[in-house]
């Protein structure tokens, strides 16, 4: 893929619906996408990997891809690897937030005030992976 | 729970492009938060994507109720590739067509015609939920 202007990073959240963590990935990868890397940035439902065609398995080809798992399973970024190709990047909900001292992340549904935190942090280190993978570092 | 096959396990698909994805997800929240949260339980779409022994293990044993936000139907495809059995496949469109009323816009949060249609939708399953687990109301929770 070349560099040119048009060039994309792609996001792909694990969603979990079972953690709050989950959640975080959900939020903040939707943050980076509407907002704060809008235009550079496209997503993919991942459960495509495995339901959809060859199209959706050639995504992480396509675009350098970062993943954005809730916890150490990493479904996102094993799945992409299993189904795609090897993401350029990945983080971790809930290193993240060990790392941020964010603890008590909770609320699938409704995240409480550490789940917006954690997803502001990880909207904040996702949109630094976005640029480092696009080579603008140091753009923001 | 001392029966196995008394609880009816929930799998939303993980749409993120699209307020009907949400709109499943936020369904399946009803069922198993605040509906039935002691007859059902989640399993995570992606968990099932990665081939997760532990949750394939969960939807092979237990009657699956699968809630898609597009003709693309990733939970029910997921399902099946697990050797799941699905009592149920929802489609959010579906019953969009029956509630035109319910408009969902918004992703990250939905506005109040799709949290309402989410709760219609979840509404709509209690009947089958309930004839699944019949008697199981009041046992331990754990699958
Ligand atoms: S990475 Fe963790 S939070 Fe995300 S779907 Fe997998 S198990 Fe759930
Ligand atoms: S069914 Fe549609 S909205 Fe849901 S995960 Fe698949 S592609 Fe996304």
């Amino acid at each position: 893929m070349s560099d040119s202007p048009e060039r994309k990073a792609g996001i792909i959240a694990c969603s979990g619906e079972e953690l709050a963590e989950g959640t975080v990935t959900r939020l903040a990868a939707l943050r980076v996408l509407h907002d704060t890397r809008r235009g550079d940035t496209v997503t993919l439902c991942l459960p495509l990997f495995l339901a959809g065609g060859e199209g959706e398995r050639t995504f992480a080809r396509d675009f350098p891809t970062i993943t954005v798992d809730g916890c150490e399973l990493r479904c996102a970024a094993r799945a992409t690897e299993r189904y795609s190709a090897r993401p350029a990047a990945s983080l971790v909900v809930t290193e993240l937030a060990a790392a941020r001292g964010i603890t008590g992340v909770a609320g699938c549904r409704r995240l409480n005030d550490a789940g917006q935190r954690a997803v502001e942090a990880v909207a904040d280190e996702l949109a630094g992976l976005v640029d480092q993978v696009l080579g603008r570092e140091g753009a923001r | 729970m001392k029966d196995g096959m008394r609880k009816v396990v929930i799998v939303p698909c993980s749409g993120i492009g699209k307020p009907f994805g949400t709109v499943a997800r936020e369904a399946a929240y009803d069922l198993v938060e605040d509906l039935r949260p002691h007859a059902t339980r989640l399993v995570a779409l992606s968990k099932l994507v990665l081939g997760d022994a532990e949750s394939r293990a969960i939807v092979a044993a237990h009657p699956v109720i699968t809630i898609d936000g597009c003709k693309l139907n990733c939970a029910a495809k997921c399902v099946q590739e697990s050797g799941g059995t699905i009592v149920r496949e929802v489609a959010v469109l579906e019953v969009f067509r029956q509630h035109k009323d319910l408009k969902p816009e918004g992703i990250a949060e939905l506005n109040p015609e799709g949290v309402r249609l989410a709760r219609v939708l979840a509404e709509e399953l209690l009947p089958e939920i309930d004839a699944l687990t019949a008697g199981a109301a009041g046992e331990d929770d754990h699958v």
